[in-house]
């Protein structure tokens, strides 16, 4: 064949080939959102069994648990604040992740925080959750931060304030474990439930994790925190007011022209607060911030 | 448009008849039955489950195998053995040569398969009758199976075209793999702060041949619905790969000088 | 004048070597060549001289690096010559799990016969070739002898008007060469051209019309048999047989090969009578006498060995 005509139909080729790529990616994008959705109305993991996977892997246990836990970050990230999301593969997700690799520190606090909460931001499985984070603790009895997760569940979940205690004592025993957690072990053990401890043990949550979802569920539930504790304030100055004047306020502007308060206070997010009808302090209706239902529903009447 | 693609592609497949590469379905009728009896036996209300996942599990990987081995010979045994002198003396184009094995290929793909499928449904007669409607989606995952075999096919045979069997088959595989994960690729890059690797990943995600696009056994396990659209994208993203691969393999092909 | 059936210009081509250095090696150096049309052409050469580069690029199997070839006026480029030409390659291989009749009704089916005709011209060849009674025997079983007749009845199949032979005679027997030699023959009658390389000048001897000699990638000379063949000095090979008890005659510079009693001895043409009469002295019992025919080999291992020069002698005739 002569140079020319050889070299014809390779550049017919040249030209079609990146042409070929470029559709197929577009199509790619489409394909993906449409198996996205499928995959939303019904999951399947085809091998549930950690065990058996482990066996699948033929060593290449360490890769296959990095896929997994994207994975599982994709999972819980596509569901996350969608209309009635239920997450009943997060647990198997994370056990096969966990299994697979042991020491995947992250996996056992993303499930400490994402598995146990209710609602459609979580699992609302605590139970598992303590399950993978004390199988996290027996496979690194060194890392502090396990400790922290499994008292922050004991607390905040279970309301098992002994065994949280218990869990951030044998934590702050463990190298280079900050001395905040013998501090908090023996708050847990005093003081059963409190705000202040909440708060504590939730700004070490965001300070001790890297994960941009806990962060960011941590900084939510400290608003909400702060909120609430403003509004016992208010609640308590709402009190004294009615002492004063015999009823209770209509606003927060009467509890200033009381000379209660020097400014109208806000929440977290920015709005005012306000008063109901029934003298108790509450959240305008338009703010985003979130009081933890941990806080709403109190074990033991007038005490949190 | 000369028919010489015709006769290279029903030879190619009276070439895997004579190999008694068909033997495989014995293997698979043995499996489905050893499968069928098994779950009869234990029926906790998902034998249907099993029958189909298994069948359709090994119908796709019986089939890759398939079409990895003999695709990965298809033109290099013929430049070995010399097969080729003789036939390229003729009035056949090297790119016609190439489709004919290509599709010799993918025929004996398609009736093997189609063998498979048969004794699956069989099985899932014995074990759980009668047949439901959304049985009809185990036609779909296997239309699919055949998509995704036709594409490593595709693959194999470009690499035929210039590389010792061996080594074709550890590139057909290596990307076959990597396409299987296309997906956890982008979410990786996805997770990560550097923005070369992010851009890295986005690339390598979408050039290679995203197989998992194919893979719908558990929706059909599960007698979920599968989209129309999605069918018609993904017949049409193979179409076009498969175009790609083919155009590719003729490149290279077609100015090779033959030892 | 009518139109070459093989015209080739400059063809040259050349194999880089080595994967860092990247070497040229030279395998055909610009041959440029005719052969009439109804030709028996033979292609002689050592081997290694680049016959079976150059059948290959004509068939369209290896590119050129440079130069030109036309075959019934179309060029190698062009798909539709296929339909001229017939290939024998040397040394065929074929789907061994075909049939012989299998093998040629496939490959009949790139030429546009009816299914009836392509079934009639089958049968026809295998018969012609001598395979008939082994027709539906597996290739994988055939001796290497029958997979040249099947390879030569592939070339001829689809009727091409140029027929090309690569070392057609190997494998064969006396009696297969004898009917290779009769099939060319018949080819010729019927107007086709024939191209075929060997490296056995008796067989060019016999069959062709011109011969082309090629060494080393080059084109040595062009021309009838007998122009290249004349020039040999003849050596004559004696056969004798020694009387029981009787040693070799003394007088014989020549070095004998003696197997029992049987002795051979090659001596140049103009020592023979010298020879045959010292044979006479001592009575040994002569045998025959006859001339050492040279293989293209010896004539090129001479021409090669006086520093690679071209022998004067050969001319280059055109047409």
């Amino acid at each position: 064949m002569s140079r020319s005509s050889r070299s014809r139909p390779r550049w017919t080729a040249l030209l079609l080939i990146p042409l070929l790529f470029a559709a197929v990616a577009g199509l790619q994008t489409r394909i993906d959102s449409e198996m996205g959705s499928l995959t939303q109305l019904g999951d399947d993991l085809f091998l549930r069994s950690p065990s058996a996977i482990k066996t699948v892997s033929l060593g290449y246990e360490s890769l296959l648990s990095d896929i997994y836990w994207t994975r599982t970050v994709q999972y819980y990230g596509g569901r996350f604040a969608t209309e009635g999301a239920t997450f009943p593969l997060l647990w198997p997700l994370l056990d096969i992740t966990t299994t697979l690799d042991p020491q995947m520190i992250i996996a056992y606090r993303f499930g400490a925080i994402f598995l146990s909460e209710s609602g459609t931001g979580g699992a609302g499985r605590p139970d598992l959750a303590v399950e993978l984070v004390k199988r996290g603790i027996r496979s690194n009895p060194d890392d502090w931060r396990l400790n922290t997760d499994l008292g922050f569940l004991y607390y905040w979940r279970l309301r098992d304030y002994p065994s949280s205690a218990s869990a951030f004592l044998d934590g702050s025993n463990k190298p280079n474990a900050p001395p905040w957690m013998k501090v908090m072990a023996a708050r847990v053990a005093q003081k059963g439930g409190s705000l202040d401890t909440a708060r504590m043990i939730w700004s070490e949550i965001y300070e001790s994790n890297k994960d941009p979802k806990i962060r960011e569920r941590a900084l939510e539930t400290l608003r909400g925190l702060r909120a609430e504790e403003d509004m016992q304030q208010l609640n308590l100055l709402a009190d004294e007011y009615q002492k004063r004047s015999g009823r209770y306020p209509a606003s927060v502007s009467d509890l200033r022209s009381a000379g209660l308060i020097a400014a109208i206070p806000v929440d977290p997010d920015g709005y005012p607060y306000l008063f109901e009808p029934d003298g108790k302090a509450a959240l305008d209706p338009r703010s985003p911030v979130v009081i933890p239902k941990e806080i709403k529903t109190p074990p033991t009447p007038g005490h949190y | 448009m000369s028919t010489a693609p015709l006769p290279v592609a029903l030879n190619t497949f009276r070439e895997a008849v004579r190999d008694r590469v068909l033997y495989n379905l014995v293997f698979f009728a043995l499996l489905m039955m050893g499968a069928a009896i098994l779950v009869g036996q234990i029926s906790i209300g998902i034998d249907r489950l099993v029958i189909i996942n298994l069948g359709l599990s090994a119908i796709s990987l019986i089939g890759l195998v398939m079409a990895i081995f003999i695709g990965v010979g298809l033109v290099s045994k013929e430049i070995e053995k010399r097969t080729l002198y003789s036939l390229l003396a003729r009035p056949i184009r090297r790119w016609e040569f190439l489709l004919g094995k290509y599709a010799g290929l993918v025929l004996t793909l398609v009736v093997n398969t189609a063998f498979m499928t048969i004794g699956l449904a069989a099985a899932l007669f014995y074990v759980g009758r009668p047949l439901v409607p959304t049985d009809l989606l185990i036609l779909v995952a296997v239309y699919f199976i055949l998509l995704e075999l036709a594409l490593v096919t595709a693959l194999a045979l470009f690499f035929s075209c210039f590389s010792s069997p061996m080594l074709s088959t550890l590139f057909t595989v290596g990307i076959y793999i990597t396409g299987c994960f296309a997906g956890d690729i982008r979410a990786f890059g996805e997770l990560t702060r550097n923005p070369a690797m992010k851009i890295l990943t986005r690339v390598i995600s979408y050039l290679v041949p995203n197989f998992h696009n194919f893979n719908v056994i558990a929706f059909a396990a599960h007698g979920q619905r599968i989209p129309f659209s999605l069918v018609g994208h993904n017949t049409l993203y193979a179409v076009l790969y498969v175009a790609l691969l083919l155009i590719a393999a003729s490149a290279v092909f077609s100015t090779r000088n033959l030892k | 004048m009518s139109m070459p059936a093989i015209e080739i210009v400059g063809l040259t081509k050349d194999y880089t070597v080595g994967f860092w250095s990247k070497r040229v090696r030279r395998s055909l150096d610009n041959l440029t060549l005719a052969v009439e049309d109804g030709e028996i052409f033979g292609f002689l050469g050592p081997n290694g001289a680049g016959k079976t580069t150059t059948l290959k690029l004509l068939t369209g199997l290896i590119f050129p690096t440079s130069g030109t070839a036309r075959v019934r006026g179309r060029s190698i480029d062009d798909i539709s010559m296929h339909r001229e030409i017939g290939y024998l390659p040397e040394q065929p291989y074929f789907y061994d799990y075909l049939t012989a009749r299998e093998l040629l009704d496939y490959y009949a089916r790139f030429s546009t016969y009816s299914s009836q005709d392509r079934r009639e011209r089958v049968s026809q060849l295998l018969e012609r070739v001598g395979l008939a009674s082994a027709a539906d025997v597996q290739l994988r079983k055939y001796s290497k002898g029958m997979l040249q007749r099947a390879g030569i009845a592939q070339a001829i199949l689809h009727e091409p008007q140029v027929v090309f032979l690569d070392e057609p005679m190997s494998g064969l027997d006396p009696v297969g060469r004898h009917e290779v030699r009769d099939i060319i023959l018949e080819l010729k009658k019927q107007g086709r051209t024939v191209f075929f390389s060997t490296h056995i000048l008796s067989d060019a001897e016999m069959l062709c019309d011109r011969v082309a000699v090629l060494a080393a990638g080059k084109l040595q000379g062009v021309g009838a048999p007998g122009d290249i063949v004349s020039l040999e000095v003849h050596t004559m090979d004696i056969l004798f047989e020694l009387r029981p008890g009787q040693d070799l005659p003394p007088g014989i510079a020549h070095k004998i090969t003696r197997i029992g009693a049987r002795c051979h001895v090659e001596v140049p043409e103009h020592e023979l009578y010298a020879v045959l009469d010292e044979l006479r002295r001592s009575e040994a019992r002569l045998l025959s006498v006859l001339p050492v025919r040279p293989t293209l080999e010896d004539y090129f291992l001479r021409l090669v060995g006086t520093e690679g020069a071209v022998s004067r002698g050969v001319e280059v005739t055109t047409t």
